[in-house]
């Protein structure tokens, strides 16, 4: 699974070729091949209708119908010619729309650390193979699956109550859900984790809390930063959108010019949005390879 | 035959001990430097954030007491009484709830198929090893690309001027977001795929699509079918929050109950909301788990 990826190489075209030539013969000489097994056809068949199925009743229950379609097609079509150029105004409120982009990546930027370091002694209580104690595995996995249950969007009008309206409340947010998330990837890399370092650290003598730090962390830390590095983009991405209910970044300007229909600004900070998001990818891409040495996205 | 290891004499030595030294400050360096470099922009973001530790601490005590609240009912007979003594009183929208949780559910799995096929289309021409086509490689990784950056709300919020409020404009967002974030995964999967089966099937008389469909699709199937049923819960909970922007589901009444707060509807309909994630997560993380399975033992 693991060779380098080349395309089918010029003499399997020129077979191909040959082959698709004498088709025919081969169909005769080889008629098994070329019949299909009925039975098993038809409970494949049966196994990809029911999803099918399901997503046609899916269709049915929302409303689709062609002509809903076709004339929100061309609305959708009337708002993408209105779209360009994409122009941002006047100055003025270019300023407004930079500084609020930068808002968005210092949140995504806070967020994910606070929670990435809130994470690894949550990480630590939720891995079977630190705390063996079954009941304190259940409720800390429990625990993160909750928090990680709420949405982030949820998490900000739940932190504006806390902190008032503000970037400070979506910081809060992003870091609220990620620990979640953080928490569960970093026990289930724990876990992971070869034990025999743990076991020599405490055949030399070390204790628990040195088997820990010279057993366990060398191992994961490379996994959690590269986990870290990765979410930072995709926070990046739902940083864009916390702004919807309030709670600082761009996402309330882009919220207010779309429903004032104001579609040139919509497409500038769209752009702009996507211009942010591709720097940080290779940004956090190249710290990732150069720490860990791998382009590998963690799963 | 005891052999002792002979000391290299100290003018070999010193060359090799000052590489040393410097290729250990040269790491320190390198170390401090990325440390300045990471204060500073906790520093710089920590500004421009607003970030304020005092108004944290100061008001701090307001989530307890925000969260001990939506556990309290806000009216009625039991006004001020814990939301347990009366659970029917708690649910009182249990029907009207299930049923947008239903939407909800149906808007995250219409929208994951849909993406899955839209991505399923498309990984094969953005692959490096099986695209053959580099201008239908650039314009699908392009697309791709766009899709998964623009956030599902941003779409949402488009789709519903476009199309109407309801599920529909929620269901396409997701559809939209799902194809992109699955399609580049897919392409990662495909390009780690062995390329002697599509060898094989060329050689064997296939065109392109059915080397694609015997020799490619066969291999990677598993892995898609697992990142598919991922994104299904990261939909399920996209989907919750639809309705904040009128695009169907229970989020509708979620940021009501919110807005004007009704705080035991809140409680009410977020532990509906976490019980399913959690059912979900836990149901598709078995079924990942046996998906995988069949892969190792293949």
């Amino acid at each position: 699974m693991s060779r380098t990826p080349q395309p089918a190489s010029a003499g399997s075209v020129a077979l191909r070729r040959e082959a698709a030539d004498r088709m025919d013969v081969l169909r005769g000489r080889h008629p098994h091949v070329f019949e299909a097994a009925p039975a098993r056809r038809a409970a494949m068949f049966a196994m990809a209708a029911a999803p099918v199925l399901l997503m046609f009743v899916g269709l049915w229950w929302v409303g689709f119908s062609p002509e809903r379609m076709l004339r929100g097609v061309g609305q959708l079509g009337t708002f993408v010619v209105l779209m360009v150029p994409p122009d941002f105004g006047t100055v003025a409120k270019l300023q407004i729309y930079l500084q609020a982009l930068a808002e968005t990546v210092a949140i995504a930027f806070l967020g994910t650390l606070v929670a990435a370091l809130l994470a690894v002694p949550i990480g630590f209580v939720a891995a079977k193979n630190v705390v063996a104690q079954r009941v304190v595995h259940f409720l800390a996995r429990r625990g993160l699956d909750t928090v990680r249950g709420v949405d982030t969007l949820i998490w900000a009008l739940i932190w504006i109550n806390v902190v008032g309206l503000g970037p400070f409340a979506g910081v809060l947010a992003i870091m609220s859900s990620d620990m979640g998330t953080f928490g569960k990837l970093f026990s289930e890399a724990i876990e992971a984790a070869d034990r025999r370092p743990g076991e020599g650290v405490i055949a030399s003598g070390g204790g628990r809390l040195h088997q820990i730090r010279f057993g366990i962390l060398p191992q994961v830390l490379p996994v959690m930063l590269s986990q870290v590095l990765y979410y930072f983009e995709s926070n990046t991405r739902s940083a864009t959108i916390i702004g919807i209910v309030g709670a600082g970044g761009i996402g309330l300007h882009l919220a207010e010019q779309i429903r004032t229909l104001e579609w040139q600004h919509v497409s500038f900070l769209i752009l702009i949005i996507l211009a942010t998001v591709a720097l940080i990818d290779v940004l956090s891409t190249q710290l990732r390879t150069r720490i860990v040495g791998s382009r590998v996205a963690p799963v | 035959m005891h052999q002792t290891t002979q000391r290299l004499p100290d003018r070999t030595l010193a060359p090799l001990r000052l590489a040393y030294d410097a290729a250990v400050s040269a790491r320190r360096r390198q170390t401090i430097l990325g440390g300045v470099i990471l204060v500073l922009a906790i520093l710089v973001s920590a500004l421009v954030a607003e970030v304020d530790l005092a108004r944290l601490a100061a008001n701090f005590d307001r989530l307890p007491v925000y969260v001990g609240r939506l556990f309290v009912f806000d009216a009625g007979d039991l006004a001020g009484r814990s939301v347990l003594l009366d659970v029917g009183e708690w649910y009182w929208g249990i029907v009207k709830w299930l049923r947008l949780l239903a939407e909800t559910l149906l808007v995250a799995y219409v929208g994951t198929a849909l993406g899955f096929v839209g991505a399923f289309g498309l990984c094969f021409l953005a692959a490096r090893n099986v695209g053959r086509w580099p201008v239908a490689r650039f314009l699908a990784k392009r697309y791709l690309e766009f899709c998964r950056t623009v956030p599902e709300l941003v779409f949402a919020l488009v789709f519903v001027i476009a199309f109407g409020l309801g599920p529909l404009p929620g269901v396409m967002a997701i559809a939209i977001h799902t194809t992109g974030a699955l399609g580049k995964l897919f392409a990662e999967v495909v390009e780690n795929a062995d390329m002697g089966p599509v060898e094989g099937a060329t050689a064997g008389g296939a065109n392109w699509i059915a080397a694609m469909r015997f020799a490619v699709v066969p291999q990677v199937l598993p892995n898609f079918a697992s990142y598919a049923l991922l994104r299904f819960e990261v939909n399920v909970r996209g989907a919750s929050v639809m309705g904040f922007v009128g695009a169907g589901g229970i989020g509708q009444d979620l940021i009501e109950a919110i807005r004007k707060f009704y705080y035991a509807d809140v409680s009410a309909i977020l532990l509906l909301i976490v019980a399913t994630v959690i059912l979900i997560d836990l149901g598709t993380e078995r079924l990942r788990h046996r998906l995988i399975g069949l892969e190792r033992s293949r």
